[in-house]
């Protein structure tokens, strides 16, 4: 039976992760993101699961990525500064193909910045942070619902990509307190297994390798050097580097539409907003007080890999105005899709767009 | 002896320089895990990033090659998500003990089932012969070229303060009783440390005038001094020489281990 429950963004992303069946947790603490971490660590240990808080961030992911070997869904939540630290072994995730999830609460930077506010400052660090080329899947939670939907639904993605997953929320969506639908179960689509006698890292057509789990007799080696699809170091091969690149890149972004996740208001309309997280809940007020179909909303809930069809959902649109909790990242992106003006807001300090300067924009825009 | 069969046979030849000590290090790990009846499908490898970490690319199990300096935080979480298997982390001096120096301590504290084997050289040998935390005093490298003026860390002391189950240290040279040491470290719930120190010809030996392979194993033959004799030094008051290092069993205690089933 599904049930309703009044819960902190933060607690409801840890009821997520562990309705989608995350039985590890490795991390250390930081504001805001902390309340995940208490939470696992009061929840996984009666769950047959482990909680462990490890020595800094660095060593957070690790043990996630090791854990994650042995077969199990493994998650780690951070903040601004853990999220610095962590971006050498995300690398090493993204190279190894190795499924995990890392909860952003995005807070004030750069350095140690405003512990306790919110900002969406992180987005392109999660999607460029790690040295060569990637791609990688960023969710963005813009309600309490959302920190448990996507957070599970993150581990689905994760599994089947064989990639780190990112919820990129911020401290406002992690700190509030709203209504969470828990519905009866959290549909789970586990990775995809090595079949016996297949190379480790030679990929299907959808550029996915099955898994080879350790302890399961695979005698898989895994690097994070340049490899062959046996997984045996190659470091000095053009082709063998080039295609392995290419291909880790491609399996994320030739699903780049078969994975869109929006929500779409007034697609005829000529001037629409484009917000993900904490600023969406502005503008979903500045809709609800100006009361006209020609203001359209595009609410990213996949963030990255960008997908530029979600713009020509709108066809008539003349403007997109990007209020962010930053000076404009994903407003950067968005010019780089389209034609059209993008009048990005950036807003910095830690409070939320104020939805009457949203409306006084939209009304000189009108 | 059996370990053959734990070695990829298609992944030879390796990478070691000739006269390198790592291989020394390795036969007896795979000696002691085949002597210890350990099966390839429980049993993962798990190292960082530099010569010795290269060795579970040449071991038929599963393996996990990290980042530098991370193995030991990696294996944790192995560890502790599956305790049925059974981990041991190769690593080198400048893994464990410079970028992965805060790893060790905390892995020691929290004297996890791992069995740790590092490979010492004292310098820094895949990229060149830089120092590292265990270059002695005085000697020279590419990064110490006027002689090293940093001390040299005391790695098993380091793990034992720290709280590892089992400690010992022995050298390319002592090869029956390191294998005997790994063997003991294998069998010990807990943190298992084990150090031992290779000689590197290529980028350490011929910069402080050990001209052979031969003349730093010699060195480690002559200037190696067993923990009892040690101690016994030690209660007749007796110095013991600066150039000396202490060789054998560390620590062997029975604090409760963390990854084990219960």
């Amino acid at each position: 039976m599904s049930r309703i429950d009044f819960m902190q963004g933060n607690t409801a992303c840890a009821e997520g992760a562990l309705a989608a069946g995350c039985r590890f947790f490795g991390g250390y603490p930081i504001t805001p993101s902390t309340e995940i971490a208490e939470h696992m660590a009061a929840k996984l240990p009666k769950m047959g699961g482990v909680f462990i808080q490890m020595e800094d961030e660095i060593a957070g992911i690790a043990a996630v990525i090791g854990a994650s070997w042995t077969g199990a869904r493994a998650m780690t939540a951070t903040s601004g500064p853990g999220f610095s630290l962590m971006m050498e072994n995300i690398g090493f995730a993204v190279m190894t193909e190795t499924p995990c999830v890392v909860v952003n609460i995005q807070r004030g930077g750069p350095s140690t910045g405003q512990p306790t506010l919110a900002a969406q400052g992180d987005m392109f660090q999660c999607r460029f942070g790690s040295h060569g080329d990637y791609s990688v899947i960023a969710l963005s939670p813009a309600s309490v619902q959302e920190m448990y939907d996507l957070t599970a639904e993150a581990f689905n993605l994760a599994d089947r990509f064989r990639i780190p997953v990112f919820v990129m929320a911020d401290e406002i969506i992690g700190h509030m307190r709203e209504r969470l639908l828990i519905p009866d179960m959290v549909v789970r689509k586990e990775r995809k297994l090595l079949g016996k006698g297949n190379l480790p890292f030679r990929a299907d057509d959808d550029l996915i390798p099955g898994f080879p789990a350790f302890g399961k007799g695979y005698g898989v080696h895994v690097t994070g050097l340049t490899h062959d699809e046996r997984g045996y170091p190659c470091t000095t091969s053009p082709s063998v580097h080039e295609s392995l690149v290419k291909r880790l890149v491609d399996k994320v972004e030739s699903a780049r539409d078969a994975i869109v996740s929006c929500d779409i208001v007034n697609p005829d309309a000529r001037v629409v907003f484009i917000s993900y997280g904490a600023p969406s809940r502005a503008v979903e007020q500045v809709l609800h007080d100006l009361h006209r179909d020609d203001i359209g909303h595009l609410r990213l809930k996949l963030v990255w890999p960008f997908a530029e069809s979600m713009l020509s959902r709108f066809p008539n649109a003349e403007t997109f105005i990007v209020p962010e909790l930053n000076l404009g990242q994903m407003a950067r992106e968005i010019e780089r899709h389209t034609d059209r003006a993008v009048v990005p807001v950036p807003k910095l300090g830690g409070a939320l767009h104020n939805p009457s300067d949203l409306v006084a924009l939209v009304e000189e825009l009108v | 002896m059996t370990f053959d069969e734990w070695l990829r046979a298609d992944r030879l030849p390796h990478i070691y320089c000739a006269g390198c000590g790592n291989g020394t290090v390795i036969n007896c790990t795979l000696s002691a895990v085949d002597q210890m009846g350990w099966k390839k499908d429980e049993t993962v490898f798990v190292s960082g990033i530099g010569c010795s970490s290269r060795a579970p690319g040449y071991i038929v199990t599963d393996s996990l090659h990290t980042t530098h300096g991370r193995a030991l935080a990696f294996a944790t979480g192995i560890k502790m998500a599956n305790p049925d298997l059974k981990v041991i982390v190769f690593t080198g001096d400048g893994d464990l003990a410079a970028i992965g120096g805060n790893h060790f301590i905390h892995a020691c504290r929290r004297n996890i089932d791992l069995t740790v084997i590092c490979m010492n050289n004292m310098i820094y040998g895949m990229t060149g012969g830089q120092g590292s935390p265990t270059t002695p005093f005085g000697a020279l490298s590419t990064t110490t070229p006027y002689g090293s003026a940093e001390p040299a860390f005391d790695l098993c002391g380091l793990a034992a303060a720290a709280g590892a189950n089992y400690v010992a240290r022995y050298t390319s040279y002592h090869v029956r009783e390191l294998l005997l040491a790994i063997r003991a470290g294998l069998a010990n719930p807990g943190f298992s440390f084990i150090e031992a120190l290779v000689q590197c010809p290529t980028n350490y030996g011929r910069r402080n005038k050990f001209r052979q392979v031969a003349d730093q194993i010699e060195y480690f033959k002559s200037h190696a001094l067993l923990v009892q004799k040690a101690e016994r030094m030690r209660g007749e008051g007796k110095e013991i020489p600066d150039d000396m290092f202490i060789i054998g069993e560390l620590a062997r205690r029975n604090r409760p281990a963390l990854g084990v089933r219960k």
